[in-house]
């Protein structure tokens, strides 16, 4: 087990990797009553071509399958999991993002027990065509809920008009349609492709023993045994740098109109502190153009262009970052092109002063080490983080060692009027 | 667990918690304002926080406000507003990192607590009153907000059926305001209610983090100067029930319909059974092992999310599930049925036991926030209730199965309000 030591931040992390590939962290910290873990693979909505652990010839599964492998990964033979974590006081949970599947709890007592529980209830799969049907019924009305609602419809509708072929255009829980093909041997394939020790991360954050709990994991892993490990091999299709589709409307039963903009990249050449460099820049970057201290927000603010529900996002994940800007308004148009103007600007200079990088970044490191009080951003962002090849640790010193140009170089290299795309959410016509 | 006990220190004009604990990166001060919810000062109240944030006398700009932050490090500053009851509560939260983990910063702390000053007692005025120009940004901005709760189906159905339920009663004053009082507000009157809210609310500040008690008090007091006052008692009134159940139907474009299914017990927060009716909400529904999600989504596979919640400052109860429109009776059926099964006490062992362990697990997470430990601490101050966290958790653990049943058969099912999709294609 060896320790390293982040001092500015006054945490200490445990790793292990283990003798069957499982990397495991521990962070310890005091004075919480709460201990949160995580237990996730790398493993998401885009990862639908791959070559099956044992076979030879890739193969591509239903829209929808991680996140519904997910659900059915809580049913076990003897009934369902939740069951037990509630009765040893904990609060169980999962989700599936595009490139990752986390199942976790928090809880206040019964730390080894829920902690064993977690690690044995994802390597048990129990999969029968009966339960299969019978999730459909809930993953449906799940997505029904998604698409009754105008902020996921325009997140994805811009994410389905940036990719001509890459798979993060596909909403992750799939649609009614697809997930009707799903059976019980696509999520056994999936399972035994991505659920090997060696391509997943457990995190354990909280007031705990950090030699204790690294003992009971190796415990719990030595009294199993697991397949040798082959490298996961996914395949995805080639992508073009430029947009596939500069605009879409979607029309919704909604008073208010929504405008969300935004470009694509092309996916990280960089790894670790460079990787690192670079989505702080991108962050730093739309802080600095759309924050609530920009020129910008200001005067589309009081022009009432936007309300407080304007925003800005950026996604860099294995295989593709684009960056999204937008909210609530009444002139989608007028929103629109404003946004594209000042992101050319910005490739230009423009707008790009040493006062609102140093004001960026001070904010920044303020929310980073705000988040740090979080167990639940610690644990999910470190495994990101780690899956990426960069340090969440490092977060603070990046940011203190970067410069202006770090942000205008970015900005130089990213920004291209091609790749943008925007979406629109409407009130569908009364008349 | 850590036991971090609050101390409390009135003052004529507010009263003043202190929470010292080293566990959190940030220090946080939170401020709040309650007073009667009123049909007449609801949308003046939800549109104040908006108002005193765009500009204060030494940042006279929404910009400049939010620089002032951004330069404490990113200090994070927060205002809304929010029911508690038949009361309206405006809350102002600062959150500042805490020094030690910065390279030479200091006094980030009194640079928070003077803006925060500053937003309360010297917001940026003109001829004496807010600015025009302000107030009117911020009417459009408050009327925006309002329409668009209509576009969140799940909190639309929510706050019809709460409005539908409390007809005539202050609980259905939704706490962000009214579209038809938004008109009337203008720069001159809003400014005269803001010095009344601010001279008879009920203050409670709140300071959490590495702090001195006796010096974080001192400093409340020299920045937050709150004129003398009578605090009020919080008013619990649980309402009056109709003669029978009213069922409601409304019918939008939608792919999934929203049932929710309101109830009334007598049973509020002061009362000695209130821990009893929150087991009892456990076993019906609010968790992932209760009787609405077991039977109406694993049994029946009929919804995603399928549960209930109690407000406890009222005694509102409700039951809700996101179904398709052909499950509706269906759905009602099996909702009404888990309640008669928690009214005739079938509860098993298990189920009893896995609901008082999550709530007393919800409890003690709680505390691991600041925010958290504020909002449990503000039960008891607004409703004027003695319940420390290690006797509630006890009371919670003294739960008979019988006890739980008898709170149950203190609800009764109200209104049924079911906002339709459309129809199975």
């Amino acid at each position: 087990m060896e320790k390293n030591v982040f001092d500015q931040m006054k945490e200490e992390v445990f790793h292990e990797k283990l003798d069957n590939g499982l990397n495991v962290f521990i962070l310890p910290k005091q004075g919480f009553n709460k201990t949160y873990v995580t237990f996730t693979t790398n493993y998401g909505s885009i990862d639908n071509e791959f070559i099956p652990n044992g076979e030879s010839d890739y193969i591509h599964v239903p829209d929808g399958i991680a996140h519904f492998l997910e659900h059915k990964m809580f049913e076990k033979e003897d009934g369902d999991v939740f069951q037990k974590f509630s009765s040893q006081g904990a609060s169980a949970n999962a989700f599936t993002s595009f490139t990752r599947t986390a199942y976790l709890f928090s809880a206040t007592s019964n730390i080894k027990e829920n902690t064993e529980t977690l690690i044995d209830f994802v390597q048990a799969p129990y999969f029968t065509e009966q339960t299969v049907e019978k999730e459909k019924g809930i993953i449906g009305q799940e997505i029904r809920m998604y698409d009754d609602n105008p902020d996921w419809r325009v997140y994805f509708g811009l994410i389905e008009n940036l990719y001509e072929q890459h798979p993060v255009k596909i909403d992750i829980a799939g649609t009614v349609e697809s997930i009707t093909d799903i059976t019980k041997d696509h999520l056994y394939t999936c399972y035994n492709t991505f659920y090997h020790p060696v391509n997943m991360t457990l995190f354990i954050v909280g007031p705990v023993d950090p030699a204790d709990m690294m003992q009971l994991v190796r415990d719990n892993q030595a009294k199993k045994s697991f397949p040798e490990p082959v490298p996961v091999q996914r395949r995805f299709p080639e992508e073009p740098e430029k947009a596939a589709k500069a605009h879409h409307e979607i029309r919704m039963n909604v008073n208010s109109s929504k405008c969300e903009v935004g470009f694509k990249m092309p996916a990280s050449a960089v790894t670790g502190r460079e990787k690192l460099r670079e989505e702080l820049a991108a962050s730093l970057l739309l802080e600095m153009l759309f924050g609530k201290t920009s020129r910008f927000y200001e005067k589309a603010y009081s022009a009432g262009l936007i309300d407080d529900t304007f925003g800005f996002d950026y996604t860099g994940e294995r295989g593709f970052s684009f960056a999204l800007v937008g909210g609530d308004t009444d002139q989608p148009e007028t929103l629109e092109k404003r946004i594209q103007k000042q992101l050319l600007d910005a490739k230009e200079g423009i707008h790009l002063s040493a006062e609102a990088f140093d004001r960026a970044r001070k904010k920044k490191i303020g929310s980073t080490l705000r988040a740090f009080n979080s167990p639940e951003f610690i644990a999910n962002q470190f495994t990101r983080y780690q899956f990426n090849g960069l340090n969440l640790f490092e977060t603070v010193p990046v940011l203190e060692e970067m410069t202006l140009e770090d942000v205008t170089a970015f900005a130089r290299k990213m920004i291209e009027e091609e790749r943008f795309s925007s979406c629109f959410v409407l009130p569908k016509e009364t008349a | 667990m850590e036991a971090t006990r609050e101390q409390t220190f009135q003052t004529s004009g507010c009263s003043i918690h202190v929470l010292e604990t080293e566990k959190y990166k940030t220090n946080t001060i939170m401020i709040k304002m309650r007073a009667p919810l009123d049909k007449e000062t609801v949308t003046m109240r939800a549109i104040l926080p908006h108002v005193l944030q765009s500009g204060t006398e030494n940042a006279p700009s929404a910009a400049a406000f939010r620089s002032a932050l951004d330069d404490l490090y990113g200090a994070l500053f927060f205002a809304d507003s929010a029911k508690k009851g038949n009361e309206h509560v405006l809350t102002f939260t600062m959150e500042v990192a805490n020094e030690k983990y910065l390279h030479g910063e200091n006094d980030l702390f009194d640079k928070a607590l003077s803006l925060l000053a500053d937003v309360l007692f010297r917001p940026k005025l003109k001829e004496g009153v807010f600015p025009e120009k302000t107030i009117r940004q911020e009417k459009r901005s408050l009327q925006q907000r309002i329409r668009s709760v209509y576009d969140d189906k799940t909190r639309y159905a929510s706050l019809k059926l709460v409005e539908e339920m409390y007809k005539d009663d202050p609980y259905a004053i939704p706490p962000g305001g009214l579209l038809e009082k938004i008109e009337p507000i203008d720069n001159a009157s809003l400014y005269t209610y803001y010095q009344k809210a601010l001279a008879e609310d009920t203050i409670d500040i709140f300071v959490i983090g590495d702090v001195k008690a006796d010096q974080a008090v001192q400093k409340m007091k020299k920045h937050l100067p709150f004129e003398d006052r009578t605090p009020s008692e919080m008013i619990t009134d649980t309402g009056h029930a109709g003669e029978d159940v009213r069922v409601i139907r409304e019918t939008q474009d939608l792919n999934q319909g929203k049932l929710n299914i309101g109830c009334r017990t007598s049973i509020t927060y002061k009362d000695p059974e209130f821990v009893a009716m929150q087991v009892c909400n456990g076993i019906l529904g609010a968790f992932a092992h209760s009787k609405l999600f077991m039977n109406v989504r694993e049994k029946e596979s009929l919804a995603y999310y399928a549960a209930s919640r109690f407000d406890s400052h009222k005694g509102f109860i409700m039951m809700l599930a996101g179904i398709d429109q052909k499950n509706y009776d269906k759905t009602v059926q099996i909702m009404n049925e888990q309640l008669d099964e928690m009214k005739k006490g079938s509860i098993t062992d298990l189920e009893i036991d896995q609901t008082k362990a999550l709530l007393k697990n919800q409890l003690q997470e709680s505390a691991d926030t600041a925010r958290g430990m504020v909002e449990v601490l503000y039960h008891n101050i607004a409703s004027g209730t003695s319940r420390p966290v290690d006797q509630w958790l006890q009371d919670i653990d003294a739960v008979t199965k019988e006890q739980a049943a008898q709170a149950a058969r203190t609800i009764t099912v109200d209104t049924v309000y079911f906002l339709a999709g459309k129809e199975e294609k």
